[in-house]
Parts: structure tokens; sequence; C-alpha cells
């Protein structure tokens, strides 16, 4: 775990018209870390992680990419600095097979023709999803309409480590997860950061942050109320930070109605 | 054109659910393709049964059904609807419908009548006609496209639009004419004259030898980066199968008439629309769009120029295809679109095995689905059944061949493979 953040978060602020989504957030995860973010419905977490991914713009405060302020307009701009996001529903074409969806956008061409480079495809694929262990799945030329809820998780995965990205964040990976397919994609998640990747985990089940995470950030309302390293806390600690950590800003009855 | 005729992408949407390992030997290939019929990934197995029964069944009741002259017929009068229903599988994959082909061809097949007529004060040679009337096809269907784009109108109503109003600009287009006559020789050989009997067997043989070479090269590649292939058998099996067919088409062909000029032109498209789907960028991004629009969109794909670019083909082939109707005819008149050639066409892709819910179907689809419907039409014909028997018994294959898709989904969903 080295010193500087690769991602760090300064008083970031969001609202939607009268709703102060997010306010004055601070966040940080760095290379081999995985960090959680928990918080109850409604704390601020898919729209933070919607502010790194570029899909929304900040209202005012700083992000910082290896330590440089850099501004994120779009998802374009998140992919090009190596952030990729694994969203709940996996964005995954259940008609097109392995290689297909992990090169979805982004296909090798090959020959005068600039037909589709299968073979580098196929082999890059293969090698990826060796490269996180991923055993489960028996063919990469199989439909995903084929693939269980853990083997799909685990493409969705190979699909954002696959760009050299450097952060990832998995938004409620293992949500719809029986126990053996949580375990795989547990597991999956731990590699990551063994592999150098800054992991940031979004998830309600604190079981699993417990298993995996090193650090763990907590959202109220918006606003950041905790930060824990997982050795040094229980979860009886994160459940009362959830659901009653202290609130610098004490929100207005009216906005909690719209909220 | 042949049942055979190259087979797609290794493992692409519609192969067997698993890929070959290295070293299959052909019995766990069989089986295992077996196993995933069961499942309900059915393929291109229904349709060859199909048309096989339909085969005896014509052939039992009218000795004239399957002989070299009413196969030539055959060809030419499947040679439409088949272009026209290769158009229909690119809107039909993005899980979008065209209700206008039927009559923007007949505004294709005008257009070419009237450019060629003699008495113009500037006729139009061949050449620039095809490509005016091919060029009015894709301004028609990239204005369809925009439409249900930009303004967000569902394509079921653009196209209904379409239905009324490019059948009102044929008729005014026609005017008073009643009928047009097609007098340019191009246009009237398209579908009227054969290729000389030598001609036809080099280019089958060509064609043989370079789909052969291909799928070695394929192999041959694949080996070398150390990735599985489909065993040998399987690949001497094809290419066999392939020689036979269109060896055997071409020798029936020679029998009679020949092979028609317009199996050449069907061959090129279906080798060129197979490559665009298969092989290329845009074909693989079609069927994103059809099978996750969401998915595509956050992988950066623009969803709505590949479904404008779905419409401005779909609509340019069915210029082709009103273009070969017309030179079928020789002459255009105001009932030109009407009829069946709309529901024929979309019949075809839809019996050929292209899912109306979008990512699932190949231009071959199309090519099979054409083959039985015409096949249908030209037997009760022989057997001299009015038109409205014809109308009957090919509704209830259209209702039988959906019957069969929807039941395979089902099993596939029961087996995991929806």
């Amino acid at each position: 775990m080295s010193d500087t953040p690769i991602l760090e978060l300064r008083g970031i602020s969001k609202s939607f018209g009268a709703v102060q989504a997010l306010y004055e957030v601070d966040f940080h995860v760095s290379a081999g870390e995985v960090m959680a973010l928990v918080g109850d419905n409604g704390a601020g977490k898919s729209t933070l992680i919607k502010c790194i991914a570029g899909i929304y713009s900040i209202d005012s405060g700083d992000i910082l990419f290896d330590g440089e302020a850099v501004s994120i307009h779009g998802p374009k701009d998140a992919a090009r600095l190596g952030i990729e996001v694994v969203y709940q529903d996996l964005a995954l074409a259940d008609n097109l097979d392995v290689v297909q969806n992990m090169f979805l956008g982004r296909e090798e061409l090959t020959g005068p023709l600039r037909a589709l480079d299968e073979l580098t495809m196929e082999k890059r694929a293969n090698d990826t999803l060796a490269s996180l262990s991923v055993t489960t799945i028996r063919s990469v030329r199989q439909t995903v309409a084929g693939l269980s809820g853990g083997q799909r998780q685990s493409v969705a995965v190979a699909k954002a480590v696959m760009w050299n990205s450097r952060v990832v964040i998995l938004d409620e990976p293992t949500a719809a997860l029986g126990v053996a397919q949580t375990r795989q994609v547990l597991d999956l998640v731990k590699r990551l950061g063994e592999q150098g990747l800054a992991v940031v985990l979004i998830s309600h089940n604190l079981h699993d942050i417990f298993e995996v995470a090193d650090s763990i950030t907590v959202l109220r309302l918006g606003q950041n109320v905790a930060e824990y390293k997982r050795s040094e806390v229980t979860q009886t600690q994160v459940v009362e930070a959830i659901t009653a950590g202290k609130l610098s800003k004490v929100p207005g009855v009216a906005e909690e109605v719209i909220a | 054109m042949s049942a055979t005729a190259p087979a797609p992408v290794e493992g692409g949407p519609g192969a067997p659910a698993v890929a070959a390992t290295g070293g299959e030997s052909l019995d766990a290939y069989a089986r295992r393709w077996w196993a995933g019929v069961k499942a309900g990934e059915l393929g291109s197995l229904p349709i060859v049964i199909g048309l096989i029964i339909i085969a005896i069944v014509f052939q039992s009741r009218n000795d004239n059904f399957l002989t070299a002259g009413n196969f030539v017929n055959l060809i030419v009068q499947a040679a439409a609807i088949t272009t026209i229903g290769m158009g229909i599988v690119f809107v039909l994959l993005l899980g979008e419908i065209d209700l206008s082909v039927g009559y923007v061809s007949a505004v294709a097949g005008v257009a070419t009548a009237l450019l060629t007529l003699p008495d113009n004060s500037h006729v139009f040679a061949a050449g620039p006609t095809l490509v005016i009337a091919l060029l009015i096809g894709l301004a028609i269907g990239t204005m369809h496209g925009l439409i249900i784009t930009k303004v967000g109108i569902p394509s079921f109503v653009v196209t209904l639009a379409g239905l009324l109003g490019w059948n009102g600009v044929v008729l005014l287009l026609i005017g008073d004419r009643g009928t047009v006559i097609i007098q340019n020789s191009f246009f009237v050989g398209f579908a009227n004259d054969f290729l000389p009997s030598a001609t036809a067997w080099i280019v089958a043989i060509v064609g043989i030898v370079l789909y052969a070479g291909s799928l070695f090269w394929q192999r041959r590649q694949r080996a070398r980066h150390g990735l599985p292939n489909a065993p040998d058998t399987l690949l001497l099996l094809r290419v066999v199968g392939l020689a036979i067919a269109v060896l055997a088409v071409v020798y029936v062909c020679n029998k009679d008439r020949g092979i028609p000029y317009v199996l050449l032109m069907l061959s090129g498209v279906y080798i060129l629309w197979t490559y665009v789907l298969n092989r290329t960028r845009f074909g693989r991004h079609i069927y994103a769009v059809g099978g996750n629009a969401e998915a595509a969109r956050r992988a950066g794909i623009n969803v709505d120029n590949i479904k404008i670019a779905c419409f401005a083909i779909c609509s340019m082939m069915a210029a082709l295809g009103g273009i070969v109707l017309a030179s079928r005819l020789r002459s255009v008149d105001t009932g030109a679109g009407g009829g069946s050639i709309l529901l024929y066409s979309i019949a075809a892709a839809v019996i050929g095995g292209t899912s109306l819910f979008g990512g699932r179907g190949h231009i071959k689809s199309a090519v099979l689905g054409a083959l039985v419907i015409a096949s249908i039409d030209n037997g009760l014909g022989l057997l001299g059944l009015s038109a409205g028997t014809k109308f009957v018994i090919t509704a209830g294959v259209l209702l039988l061949a959906v019957t069969v898709d929807s039941v395979a989904r089902k099993g596939r969903e029961s087996h995991g493979r929806a």
C-alpha cells in the first residue's frame, strides 16, 4: 500500500435541485487497498461513484488522481484515467459470448479489411480470466446467458480489469448471489487487491465487507461520518455509524422530507 | 446460396453454446451438438427438416415439383423475398420492425423503370440507374432511422406511416401510365437471363475453393495461437457438404436453363452481409444493441447510429429486391409492392430463425425462410390451388415456425441457455 492514494476526493458536494445528495465528502483509496463504501439507502454511495465514473458532474470539490487534480466530465475521461465501474446489473449482453462481451466497444481489429481479430481477443480473454484465477468458466466461447450469477460477475470484473485499469469500483457485487457464488466473487475481489489495484466495494453486507475490505468509509445522508481500518473496528461500531453517525451539518426537516 | 453455405464464425451467436476443445473427436462433437439441440439450440435443423417434408409432400402430389425446370423457377421466385428478407434481418436483430419494405421496394422498381424509359429526354444507363435506385432506398431507410432514433417514435409506427406513404409515392410516380414496361436489356435480363453453363461451373468451383481455403487458413491461425479448433473431420464435412450442394445446384440448373444471374447476385450479397455481421465491429455492435442496448451504450457504442444504419441497409435491400421483382415481371404497375411481398419477406426472416425480440439471427435465416415460403407458394401453384389456400397454408407454416422457436427458447431457458 503506497502513501499517496491513487484516487482521492476532497470536499465533494453534489445537489439535485433542493436535495443535497453529497455534502463535502472526502474519500480516498490506494493501490492494493480494498476500500468498502457503506451507508444506508439514500446515503449517497451511488451518487458518489457516479461522480467518480463521470456520469454526474460535481458541484464543488477536487478529484485527485495519483496526487494530481483531474476533472472528469464523462465516462470516457474516467476510463482514460483507468477507472472502471462494474454496475450492479453488470451490463452484459446475454446473446454474446464471453469474449464478445469482454471486448464490447473496444474490439481488436486486424488486416486490411479491418476484420475482428478473434484470435487475439480470445487469447487475451483467456489470459485475463486465468490471471484472476477464474476457473469456473469452461469456455470463453459460450454465451453469457448460460452462465451463473457468479460467473457473470467474474466476466464483468474481468472486463473491467482488462484495460490496465487502476481503480475498479464494484457496486453490490454479491447482492443477488448464493453462498458459493458469493465466495467466488469475494475471492476475486481479494485477488484484485493483491494484484495492486485499488478496489472500491459497495455493499450492504457487513459480513462480506469484514472479510475482504482493508478500510471502511461510512456515508450517512450524503456526509462522511466515519472511516475505519477493518482491523480496528467491530461490526457493531460500523452499524452504529451507518444508522446514527454524527453529522457535521444537520439537514433541515424540509430537506429530509424531500430526500 | 445453399443450406450449408459459409458457416457462421466459430461460436457466433446461435452456434453451439460450448466451443470445441482441442483434439476433440467428431463423436464427442456430435454428442455435444445433440445435447445442445435437446436443450433448445436448434439452429437450422427444423427448417432443413421442414424443407425435406415440403419436397416429399409436393413431389408425391405432383411429379413436376422436383424437376430442373421447376427448381430454376423456384430460385427466381424466391429471389425478391430473399433479398428483402436479408434487409429485414438487420432490423429484427435490433428488436425493431420495418413494415414499409414492400412499397419501398416498389419505389425503387418504379424509379428503375422510369429512369430507363427510352422516350425520356435523358435515358439513364443501367449502372447509374442501379446506383440511383439503391441510393433512393438508402435515403428512405436513413430517414426512417432518423425519425425513429432522434424523434423517438417506435419503428412500428414510423414504418406503418411509410407503408402508406411510399404506396402513395408509387402511385404518384406511375401517374396515369398504369403500367410501365421495363425496356432496358440489363434490367430485363437481371432476373430472366442465365449464366452460360461453363461460366457457372467455373464460378462454383472458385467459390468452393475460396471457402475451403478460408476455413483451413482460419484453422491454421487458431492452431498457431494455441486456440481450440473444431474436429478436422467436421471441417472436411463442411467443405464436402458445401461442394456437393453447390455442384448439385449448378448441375440441376444447367440441365434446364442454367444458373440465373440473380442467384449470383444473391450469393454476393449473402457473403457480404454475413461477413459484415460476423466479422466486423459494426456487425458485432448490431448484435450487442439487440441483446442489451443499455450495455452497448455503456460500452461506448453509438446506439442511434447503429439503428439508423440498420434501417438504411434494410431499405436499401428492399430497393434491390424491388429491382429483382420488377425485372422478373418485366414491368411495374400500380399494384407494385403490394400483396404478399411485405409479409412474405418478414415471414422469411422469422421462419428462418431470426428472433423478433432482437439479438438472435443470421443472414442465412432469410435465405432458408424464403426457400420455404417460395416452395410452398410454388408447390401449391402446381397443385392448382387458389391464392386463399396458399395464404392459409403459409400462415400455418409461419405459426409453426414461431411455435418451434418459442418452444426451443423455453427449452433453452430451462437449461440455462436463454
